[in-house]
């Protein structure tokens, strides 16, 4: 503003004419200030600089009020579970009672934390059952709270039935419907972002499930390489390769079609997070490959494997729902696209 | 809708198809839709921006009336608005703009000394067809002592646009957010679990969540109030009736009377917002006549409530989770090591 100060002894220091740049302008101005600064280096824009108009570069949309460490935690204890579930049974109906033991802990471990962190999430804790007030198809929260209901209860009882060796059947039967309703409990989270009108994250609703079906895949194989003996862990070798391909291929399929609003993905903190994610899950990956781990001696490499998995998949949740909440707290991710579809309707 | 069409039609950015309008479209009747069998007609709130004087007694009177509230005394040094933006402790919010005029065709320094603009007032509120304006440069650009024309101000008063579909009561998990009788949308402070699902899934950054209280609030268009036939406390403190409450049909066919009005005058800016049913929220119960651009006034463009997209969403889910199952067999498939 000026550089004046008004004083008992009058007006203070030059004041530049009457010429102060108005609101708007002024606002459009520091904003591609602000945004050059940011790319000195890296990569380079995918979509050419846009001239939009703001409410003095104030955002349009209310940021998401949700905590990091709950939801993007959750995101990722979800998708640990629901693809342990899946290693469960697999290691179960052939004969590896280590990693099925492994994966089941694990699934029941995971969605309790993820319970945990939804419920700490909520602005009134206390009222945590209102979610199954209602049975609402529009809201993917109401279908998880629905989906984790039925999810966590099974998870329990077949880790309970392998710990303490009772209720066999029982428990082979709870393993079998968890694992038939955790590809769903790792991939409805994709839906829960997007149905947001959060631009970066409404934007990828076509490939996030993709993404988060991978990342689920990988933190889960990464589990049992970390945990499970050495001589059952084959199956989750196998699915550390194939998840890891499917996180990276969808994820980069998903920033060439965002077009503008992928953006948020390649600068700051949620980059730093989703570049780390690139690299920890595909060295997870090439480690997993690797014929050692998979013997008696390679028990250090299946470790460091498996770590990077977990933190690899963990560091994509982070990444996406940090992306999410700066395209939401920047106004040229509403603005740009939604003119750009009113340019190309009306001709 | 099949898959390929869903895709198509993102790609190309044209008119999404017809989906029964349940989840985007237009929807005449919206209460009926949401289960009142003999609803009253539905309301809303026109909001002329061109007559309103940024005087904020609308943001006062639903303080003081909903008991909203305080939303923090900052002095944000961007414009004489302090308020800054809709929230949980702000349900009316008056946007004041200062800008250079824009590209109006209209001269700088375009001279108005024989126009009487007390006349021209006069004549746009009562003849229903205005003879043009004797200045064709512009009735209404503001004229400084010295005759220069470099800015203008701009207010509106902002406030929850009760879409026809509504991304936040969409999204609502525990039935908390509902539609009214009147086709409004409300949330039950006694259900709401402050979740925070409708906060992102509003296209118009409406909804929010009180911190200290942990639930979230906004505009209930006066509920209580329309229950006794009352209007809403803004429309009923604007001292200028830039906010007008009616029945929607009768608003709409005001704003477009007052459009017309506006251009025939020379005012070619002038423009409605968030009227049409054919828009991405089946057009809002809360809409708006503007001067320039939503955007400027902290408004999006095209705004498209976000479940239009949710049954390709839950499709493509779908076939993710069966990808996932299929990768969790592939793992045990082949030789065993």
């Amino acid at each position: 503003m000026s550089e004046s100060d008004v004083t008992r002894g009058g007006l203070r220091g030059a004041r530049p004419g009457r010429d102060a740049v108005t609101g708007a302008q002024d606002a459009g101005r520091s904003r591609r200030g602000r945004r050059r600064r940011g790319r000195g280096r890296g990569e380079q824009p995918m979509v050419p600089e846009a001239r939009f108009s703001s409410y003095y570069g104030r955002p349009i949309l209310n940021k998401p009020t949700w905590q990091a460490l709950d939801i993007a935690g959750y995101l990722f204890l979800g998708g640990l579970a629901g693809a342990s579930s899946l290693l469960a049974a697999g290691g179960q109906a052939s004969g590896r009672p280590g990693l099925a033991r492994v994966a089941k802990l694990g699934a029941a471990g995971a969605i309790s934390g993820s319970l945990g962190a939804l419920v700490h999430d909520l602005g009134r804790p206390a009222r945590f059952l209102n979610m199954l007030r209602v049975f609402k198809p529009t809201s993917p929260m109401s279908m998880g709270s629905w989906l984790l209901a039925g999810y966590a209860p099974l998870t329990m009882a077949a880790a309970a039935a392998d710990v303490t060796g009772r209720a066999r059947v029982a428990g082979a039967g709870a393993t079998a419907a968890a694992a038939c309703l955790g590809p769903a409990v790792a991939t409805y989270t994709a839906v829960l972002l997007s149905d947001t009108a959060v631009p970066s994250w409404h934007e990828g609703y076509r490939e996030l499930p993709f993404v988060f079906a991978g990342s689920a895949s990988s933190a889960a194989a990464g589990l049992a390489l970390a945990c499970a003996p050495a001589g059952q862990t084959a199956p989750a070798r196998r699915m550390a390769v194939l998840g890891a391909g499917l996180e990276l291929g969808a994820f980069q399929l998903m920033k060439r079609r965002m077009g503008l609003v992928a953006e948020p993905f390649e600068q700051g903190g949620p980059h730093r997070l989703l570049r780390a994610a690139e690299l920890l899950t595909a060295g997870g990956a090439a480690l997993a490959a690797y014929p050692g781990t998979g013997r008696r001696r390679g028990r250090a490499c299946a470790v460091a494997a498996g770590v990077a998995l977990l933190t690899g998949s963990a560091a994509l949740r982070f990444g996406v729902f940090h992306a999410g909440v700066a395209s939401a707290e920047d106004p040229r991710y509403t603005v740009v696209p939604q003119r750009e579809r009113l340019r190309a309707r009306t001709g | 809708m099949s898959e390929g069409d869903t895709t198509a039609v993102s790609a190309t950015g044209g008119e999404p198809p017809p989906s029964g309008n349940l989840l985007s479209g237009p929807q005449p009747n919206v209460a009926g839709a949401a289960g009142y069998p003999d609803a009253p007609p539905r309301v809303g709130f026109f909001t002329d921006t061109s007559v309103c004087i940024g005087c904020k007694a609308c943001e006062v009177a639903c303080k003081e009336w909903n008991a909203v509230p305080e939303d923090g005394l900052e002095l944000t040094g961007m414009s004489y608005d302090n308020t800054q933006g809709l929230g949980a402790d702000t349900w009316r919010h008056v946007a004041f703009i200062e800008q250079r005029l824009p590209e109006t065709g209209r001269e700088p320094g375009g001279g108005h000394e024989g126009f009487d603009a007390f006349e021209a007032a006069r004549n746009l509120g009562t003849s229903p067809s205005p003879s043009p304006s004797p200045s064709p440069d512009g009735a209404i650009s503001p004229v400084s002592p010295d005759g220069r024309t470099e800015l203008r101000w701009l207010m509106s008063s902002d406030v929850c646009k009760h879409c026809t579909h509504a991304g936040c009561l969409d999204v609502c998990p525990t039935g908390a957010l509902f539609r009214t009788e009147f086709g409004t949308v409300v949330v039950q402070a006694d259900v709401c679990n402050g979740c925070g699902y409708c906060v992102p899934a509003c296209p118009y950054g409406v909804i929010d969540q009180r911190k200290e209280d942990g639930r979230v609030w906004k505009c209930t268009l006066c509920y209580d109030r329309l229950g006794v036939g009352m209007e809403p406390a803004c429309a009923k403190s604007c001292p200028t009736d830039s906010i007008q409450f009616g029945p929607l049909e009768e608003l709409r066919a005001r704003a477009a009377a007052r459009v017309a009005q506006l251009h025939a005058a020379g005012v070619t800016e002038a423009r409605l917002y968030g009227e049409s049913p054919q828009d991405g929220v089946g057009g809002d119960g809360a809409f708006f006549l503007l001067l320039d651009e939503p955007e400027v006034y902290g408004l999006p463009p095209d705004p498209v409530v976000t479940t239009r997209d949710l049954p390709a969403m839950w499709r493509h889910a779908a076939v993710a989770a069966v990808s996932l199952a299929a990768l969790g067999v592939a793992s045990f498939a082949g030789r065993r090591r």
